[in-house]
C-alpha cells in the first residue's frame, strides 16, 4: 500500500468519525448534566431520514442539517420531560423512543430509499490544504467534519474550563449542591438534554448527506451506530475529548476491517459487519473491570510489584459516571 | 385506595388516546385513512377464526417472553439481550432437531429434546449477559444489545454457512424439517394447541414464582434495594444470575416454539421482534404478572 493511499485512508477515518463525534458530545452534555438520552440510535436514524428528505424537497443542504437537529432536540425534549418532569424511568422513555424512531424513520422513509439526492461537497482550506501530510489529513474535508473538530475542543472548553460548565458538572454530580449555589437544576437539565439531543440529530444528516449520501432504509447499515455512540460515551468518561479518541478508535479499526478483507478472505462477511458489537462489550468490560469487587481482591493478594503495574492500568481505564445520572431532582 | 385506581385509569385511557391521535397523525402525513387503519387492524384481527389463530400465534412467544421479562424486571434489571435469548433458543433448537434428523428416537421425544435445547440456548446467552453485568461491570443494556447484534449475525452466518441449504442459500431460511418435527397444529389452523399451553404454563410459573414463593420475594428485594437485601444476607448476585437464566430459558422457549410451531425451520428474522416487544409489554402491563394474560 503506498503513502499516499494510507494518508487518504486515514484521512477518511476522521471523516466517517464525524456523526460517532457529535452524536458522543451531544450524549455527553446531556449525561453530565444527569439525564440519559437512551433513544440516540432511533434518533440518529430518523433524523438521518429527516434531514435528507428535508434537503432533498428543499434543495438545500443546510435545511437539510438543521432539520436534523430540530428532529434530535424534539426527541430529546420527550425525554426531558418524561424524565424531569413526569419523573419516568430515563431508561424505559429513551428505549422506547429508540425503537419508535427507528421504525418511523423506515416507515416514513420510504419514499426516498436509493433515491439519488444532495451531498455536501469537500471544501479545502487555501493554504493549509496544501501543507504535505497534514493538509490532505486534516484540511481537505467537508464542512461538517471541520465543524466536528471543533465541537471536540468547544466541548472539552465548556465543561472544564467555565463557569457554566462547572455548574454543569454540579448539576451531574451534585445536584442539591449545585442548587444551593444557585442553579435551577431541573431548568439546566431541560438545556443541555435538548442541546444534546440537537447534537445527536446533527449525527443523522451527517451520515445522510455526507459520508454515507442518501437513505436505504433498513439496508443502509446504520442501526447499531447510536448504541456504539453511547457505549463510547462512557469509554471516554464523560469527557469530549477522551470520547473523540473512542470515536477515531472506532472508525479507524472499521477501516482497517474494511482494508483488511480482502486478505482475510475465509472470515465469513458477516463476522466483520458484526465485530463492532464484541468490540463495544469488550471495551465497556475494560472500562467497568476496575469496578469489580472480585478485582480488588484478586489485585490485593498480588505480590507488590504485579500490583502495581495491574492497579495502574486498570485506573487508567476506568471511568465512572456522574453520581446523579439518572436520578430525579426534587426539592425539598 | 378507589379513588386513586380511578385516577390511575384516567391516566391510563388518557395515555391510550394519546397514543391513538399520535398514530393517526403519523397515518394521515402519509394520506392513509386511520378509520380504515384500524377497521382493517380490528376485521383483521378478529374477522375471521384464522385470523385469530394468527393472532394466537404471535401470542405465544410473546407471552413467553414477558414472563421471563417479568423476573429480570423484578431483580431490577433492563434484560435487552432478550431478543438474542429468543434467538439463541431457536439457533440451538435447531441445532437439536438437525442432530436427530436420522435417529429412531420416536418424534415426540425429539420435538420434547428440541424445546429443552431451545430453553438451554437462551439461558446460556443470557447467563452471558449476567456474567458480564456481575463480573464484569458491564450494563445489562450494552451487553445484552451487543450480545442481540452477534445472535442475528449468527443466525445469518448459519443459513449462509454451515447449514445453508443444498444447492444456493438463501434468505428464506435452512431446509424445512419433517412434519412429525413439528407441535400438532389445531384442525388447519396455524395455531399449535401445545404451544399455547407452553406459553400458558411459563405464564403461571412465573406468577407464583413471583407470588408465592420466598425465592420470589428475596427476587424482590434485590430489585428493590440492592444494598439492603445484600445486607440482609441475601446472596444478591447469585439472584442476578438466577433471574438471567430463568428469563433466557423462557425466552429460549420462546425461540423454540418459533421453529417447531411456526416457521419448522431457521429463518433470519426468526426472533421477529418479540424480545423487544416483550420488553413494551412487561413495561406497559407495569410489571404485573396478572396483567399479561388478558382476563
Amino acid at each position: 500500500m503506498s503513502q499516499e493511499t494510507i494518508l487518504i485512508g486515514l484521512a477518511g477515518v476522521l471523516a466517517s468519525a464525524s456523526p460517532l463525534i457529535f452524536a458522543v458530545i451531544g450524549e455527553t452534555l446531556s449525561e453530565r448534566a444527569g439525564v440519559i438520552n437512551l433513544s440516540m440510535n432511533g434518533t440518529i436514524l430518523l433524523s438521518a431520514m429527516g434531514g435528507f428528505a428535508v434537503a432533498y424537497n428543499t434543495e438545500n443542504i443546510v435545511l437539510g442539517f438543521l432539520a436534523g437537529m430540530l428532529i434530535g432536540a424534539l426527541v430529546a425534549l420527550i425525554v426531558a420531560f418524561a424524565s424531569i418532569t413526569l419523573q419516568q424511568s430515563q431508561v424505559a422513555v429513551g428505549f422506547v423512543l429508540a425503537l419508535t424512531c427507528r421504525d418511523l424513520a423506515y416507515f416514513l422513509g420510504n419514499d426516498y430509499m436509493g433515491v439519488p439526492g444532495p451531498r455536501l461537497q469537500a471544501m479545502p482550506i487555501p493554504v493549509l490544504g496544501d501543507i504535505p501530510v497534514l493538509g490532505p489529513l486534516f484540511f481537505r474535508h467537508d464542512v461538517i467534519t471541520y465543524i466536528s473538530f471543533i465541537a471536540i475542543f468547544f466541548a472539552w472548553l465548556w465543561i472544564f474550563r467555565t463557569r457554566p460548565g462547572l455548574m454543569l458538572q454540579g448539576i451531574g454530580e451534585k445536584p442539591a449542591a449545585a442548587y444551593i449555589r444557585g442553579a435551577n437544576v431541573n431548568l439546566m437539565r431541560y438545556v443541555y438534554t435538548i442541546v444534546g439531543g440537537a447534537l445527536i440529530g446533527l449525527a443523522g444528516p451527517a451520515f445522510s448527506l455526507a459520508i454515507r449520501a442518501g437513505w436505504m432504509g433498513t439496508i443502509s447499515g446504520l442501526d447499531g451506530f447510536g448504541w456504539i455512540a453511547l457505549s463510547i460515551t462512557i469509554f471516554g468518561g464523560w469527557n469530549p475529548v477522551r470520547g473523540a479518541f473512542g470515536a477515531y478508535l472506532f472508525a479507524f479499526l472499521q477501516w482497517l476491517g474494511l482494508v483488511l478483507q480482502p486478505v482475510l478472505t475465509q472470515v465469513p462477511s458477516q463476522v466483520l459487519q458484526v465485530a463492532p458489537f464484541p468490540l463495544m462489550i469488550l471495551t465497556l468490560l475494560l472500562v467497568n473491570i476496575g469496578n469489580a469487587e472480585w478485582v480488588e481482591r484478586t489485585l490485593a493478594a498480588m505480590p507488590e510489584s504485579a500490583r502495581k503495574i495491574f492497579a495502574k492500568m486498570l485506573r487508567a481505564m476506568r471511568t465512572s459516571p456522574p453520581a446523579a445520572l439518572g436520578v430525579p431532582f426534587e426539592r425539598d | 385506595m378507589i379513588k386513586n385506581r380511578l385516577g390511575n385509569l384516567s391516566y391510563q385511557l388518557a395515555a391510550l388516546l394519546l397514543a391513538f391521535g399520535v398514530v393517526s397523525l403519523i397515518l394521515l402525513s402519509v394520506d392513509a385513512s386511520p378509520s380504515e387503519a384500524y377497521k382493517n387492524i380490528f376485521k383483521g384481527s378478529f374477522g375471521e377464526m384464522r385470523k385469530f389463530a394468527e393472532v394466537l400465534v404471535a401470542f405465544v412467544p410473546l407471552l413467553l417472553v414477558t414472563a421471563g421479562l417479568l423476573v429480570t424486571f423484578s431483580s431490577g434489571l433492563w434484560n435487552i439481550g432478550v431478543e438474542g435469548q429468543v434467538v439463541l433458543g431457536a439457533i440451538a433448537t435447531t441445532w437439536v432437531y438437525r442432530f436427530y434428523l436420522d435417529s429412531d428416537l420416536p418424534p415426540t421425544l425429539i420435538i420434547i429434546l428440541a424445546i429443552i435445547g431451545g430453553m438451554l440456548g437462551g439461558a446460556i446467552w443470557a447467563a452471558l449477559a449476567g456474567i458480564l453485568k456481575v463480573f464484569g461491570g458491564v450494563n445489562e443494556i450494552f451487553g445484552g444489545l451487543g450480545l442481540n447484534f452477534v445472535a442475528t449475525a449468527l443466525t445469518i452466518y448459519l443459513i449462509f454457512g454451515p447449514w445453508k441449504r443444498p444447492g444456493v442459500a438463501s434468505m428464506s431460511g435452512t431446509v424445512p424439517f419433517p412434519d412429525e418435527f413439528s407441535l400438532p397444529l389445531w384442525q388447519n389452523l396455524r395455531i399449535s394447541p401445545w404451544a399455547l399451553v407452553i406459553a400458558l404454563i411459563g405464564i403461571v410459573f412465573v406468577y407464583f414464582l413471583l407470588q408465592g414463593t420466598y425465592f420470589g420475594l428475596r427476587l424482590k428485594a434485590v430489585g428493590k434495594n440492592f444494598r439492603a437485601a445484600y445486607l440482609l444476607g441475601i446472596p444478591t448476585w447469585q439472584y442476578s444470575m438466577y433471574s438471567f437464566l430463568i428469563c433466557g430459558a423462557l425466552a429460549g422457549a420462546a425461540g423454540a416454539m418459533q421453529v417447531a410451531a411456526v416457521y419448522h425451520r431457521l429463518i433470519p428474522s426468526i426472533s421477529s421482534g418479540y424480545g423487544y416487544l416483550g420488553l413494551m409489554v412487561a413495561m406497559l402491563i407495569n410489571y404485573q404478572a396478572l396483567w399479561a394474560v388478558p382476563h
